[in-house]
């Protein structure tokens, strides 16, 4: 008797992880360990609020997310990439925060001829030299944002500048991206050990006295906040005004909030997207975030969201059928879905054409800080490394 | 350009003391109980962990500091008994294995208490703003109380292992363990002694670092690197090595990220010097350390041994 009982158990346990298993798998990688988790989780709230918003359907079949921790470091996201790609055989695998744990993934998938999207890291060589028709981005290419931040500091009048980032992929992009438009003086550029490196009192000694006007930072992630605060107690504020992209967002403003860091409010940063862009998806998103998880959504999250609904355009338009690769790319390549960043189109490496922001830290109605837009400072704007694209010739 | 080289100065001096703060425990956790404690950065995060929680409790930096301390004493002693005294009769691999699982530890403990995204501890006003040292020198008020307190508690140490009882014992110990617990002395007190004492340092270092940086998850990971090089360099057990060992290694450190690429500059081409100095100068500590290890083993001042 119990033999059979436990049989029957077991059939149904069989059966219900049969009916369990979704028919379309996605695999995901970002940061769900380390301080930078809180970056990874921000992303993996956005992707389960876009997966609600579709009814957890793409083309009227199930579909599972499968996330996985690269650790902040290079080799487990590309360990983590392999796992994907081999044992989970996912038809697409997308996410990756940062610019060097892309790079060491990106062949793993797109060798296996497996779509690649990420939710963030835009390094140059990717957009460049290595870029691949599988391979789609629903960020930016590195060097963007801060080529807009140049604009913006020739239209401030700013006539010298001091550079400051991390020293690994992105942070040599940045730099390079704000020297492609900034036409004033480079008065100095330090690059810092990263990750390790929080304290940048040297930096910002030397940042001081070479008398530039401004400084021009990128530190995403921790560092941000450490960089805001040692910025304000070194006294530079209103000595050098404070420039920044991916370092002030939406995860570090209630911190430095609750460190009562005035300095931050009214500091200006670039972007391709802000909570207030006025279209019916980023109202949408932006309120039923706010709702869901009591706090503002960064770009990391916007970013991870339209990732999510990029895919179900091109899952609708090949009906779920994953096999059809052609289809499925022919359909991605056209952005015909709802982004929270309004309409955008996809170049020939397959990075957005679009629009970049100045925004400005503000506190809202209730108090809390955050950031509003100032103007547009790009429209349709192209990466610059497009045309070393073989897809482009 | 002398007057940013004294800023500079000040900058290394601090890293320099809070590096003090953390090799002086090790120095005598290694050099003492010849224990190898891979934790001791956990302990350094932990004094910052409850300090941050005790800044929003008490409204207060230096109260929450002086409550924070007896605290990480506290979880130094628990640590000491429930769990490293029961190792030192094991080899250097076990410790190193028993450390390493309890960082692991610690770091999964604060993730699941404070989450994973950090805290930013508010200074109180005086604290904030900057100081003028000499004319055209300002530096922030806050760096400098890292200076005095570094210095005091290095005064304080000298003091205490050079002119007292439990001092005496602590030499004692480092040169000849046996003959100290023939002679009577209660070898385990000592040890639990040593090793909160320890423990205090690392937290301290922890809660004047936590106001610059953040209280992060794996703070004490990366700076231990460090610690190590310092009691290398200074010579293992040596308070002195600690000490002297730990102003080099911050003023280097400092120095040589502010001005090798203008060095650089003078010999190889600006874009060559642009991509050398950053990665030189994270390396120059370690190249001091081999550089040691190779001409002085026993470290600049090892502790005498009979």
């Amino acid at each position: 008797m119990f033999k059979k009982t436990g049989i029957a158990a077991l059939g149904l346990a069989l059966m219900a992880s049969a009916t369990y298993a979704a028919d379309i798998k996605i695999g995901y990688v970002t940061t769900l360990t380390t301080p930078a988790a809180v970056l990874g989780n921000d992303m993996k709230d956005a992707v389960n609020l876009a997966l609600e918003h579709l009814g957890g359907k793409m083309a009227g079949k199930t579909v599972e997310v499968i996330f996985e921790d690269d650790g902040f470091k290079p080799e487990i996201g590309k360990q983590k990439t392999d796992k994907l790609v081999q044992q989970d055989d996912v038809p697409i695998v997308a996410g990756y925060i940062w610019s060097n744990v892309l790079l060491a993934s990106a062949k793993s998938v797109l060798d296996a001829g497996k779509f690649l999207i990420s939710s963030n890291a835009g390094p140059s060589q990717i957009a460049g030299k290595l870029c691949n028709k599988n391979f789609f981005s629903t960020s930016w290419q590195n060097d963007q944002t801060p080529m807009a931040m140049g604009e913006v500091l020739n239209q401030q009048g700013v006539k010298s500048l001091y550079l400051l980032g991390p020293n690994y992929a992105a942070g040599k992009n940045m730099m390079t991206g704000v020297q492609r438009t900034f036409k004033g003086e480079i008065k100095g550029k330090d690059l810092t050990k990263w990750p390790s490196q929080l304290d940048f009192s040297a930096e910002l000694a030397k940042a001081k006295a070479s008398g530039a006007e401004a400084i021009f930072v990128f530190y995403p992630g921790k560092a941000g906040g450490a960089f805001i605060k040692q910025y304000q107690q070194a006294g530079l504020k209103g000595v050098m005004d404070l420039y920044t992209v991916f370092t002030v967002d939406a995860i570090s403003l209630p911190k430095l909030q609750a460190g009562k860091l005035e300095g931050v409010l009214g500091s200006r940063l670039t972007q391709q997207w802000d909570p207030t862009l006025d279209n019916a998806a980023n109202k949408k998103f932006v309120a039923d975030f706010r709702t869901k998880y009591k706090r503002y959504p960064s770009f990391y999250a916007a970013q991870a969201y339209d990732t999510i609904n990029l895919i179900a355009s091109g899952v609708e338009a090949v009906g779920g059928d994953m096999t059809k690769t052609d289809d499925l790319r022919a359909a991605m390549e056209k952005a015909d879905y709802a982004s929270v960043r309004g309409k955008y189109t996809y170049g020939k490496n397959h990075f957005p054409v679009q629009n970049f922001y100045l925004r400005e830290v503000v506190a809202d109605a209730d108090g809390n800080w955050t950031t509003k837009v100032v103007k547009t400072v790009y429209e349709n704007h192209v990466d610059p490394y497009v045309g070393e694209c073989p897809l482009a010739q | 350009m002398s007057t940013l080289f004294l800023i500079q100065f000040l900058n290394g001096l601090q890293l320099g003391v809070l590096l003090f703060l953390l090799a002086a425990g090790l120095t005598l956790v290694f050099g003492i109980m010849d224990f190898v404690n891979l934790a001791h950065g956990s302990l350094y995060m932990v004094g910052a962990f409850f300090c941050a929680t005790l800044t929003f409790w008490t409204g207060s930096f230096v109260w929450a500091a002086l409550l924070a301390i007896p605290l990480t004493a506290l979880v130094g002693l628990v640590l000491e008994i429930g769990v490293i005294r029961h190792l030192y009769q094991r080899d250097h691999l076990d410790h190193v294995l028993a450390t390493f699982g309890f960082i692991l530890i610690a770091d999964t403990l604060v993730h699941l208490i404070w989450g994973p995204e950090g805290i930013a501890i508010p200074l109180p006003g005086y604290l904030r703003g900057q100081v003028e040292v000499l004319p055209g020198i300002i530096f922030p008020t806050f760096r400098l109380v890292i200076i005095g307190s570094g210095l005091l508690v290095a005064f304080g140490l000298y003091w205490l292992i050079g002119r007292t009882r439990l001092g005496m014992l602590i030499r004692a110990g480092a040169s000849n363990r046996t003959m100290v617990s023939a002679l009577g002395i209660d070898i385990k007190t000592l040890f639990t002694a040593v090793f909160a004492l320890g423990a205090v340092l690392a937290g301290l270092a922890g809660m004047l670092i936590a106001p610059i940086t953040e209280a992060t998850i794996g703070m004490g990971n990366d700076i231990i690197i460090t610690a190590f090089v310092v009691i290398i360099v200074g010579g293992i057990g040596s308070m002195k090595g600690a000490f002297i060992g730990a102003l080099l290694i911050g003023l280097i450190d400092t120095l040589g990220r502010s001005f090798l690429d203008d060095i650089l500059k003078l010999f190889i081409p600006i874009n060559a010097a642009e991509t050398a100095g950053p990665a030189i100068s994270s390396m120059l500590i370690y190249l001091i350390m081999a550089a040691v290890l190779a001409f002085r083993p026993q470290g600049l001042f090892p502790p005498k041994v009979r």
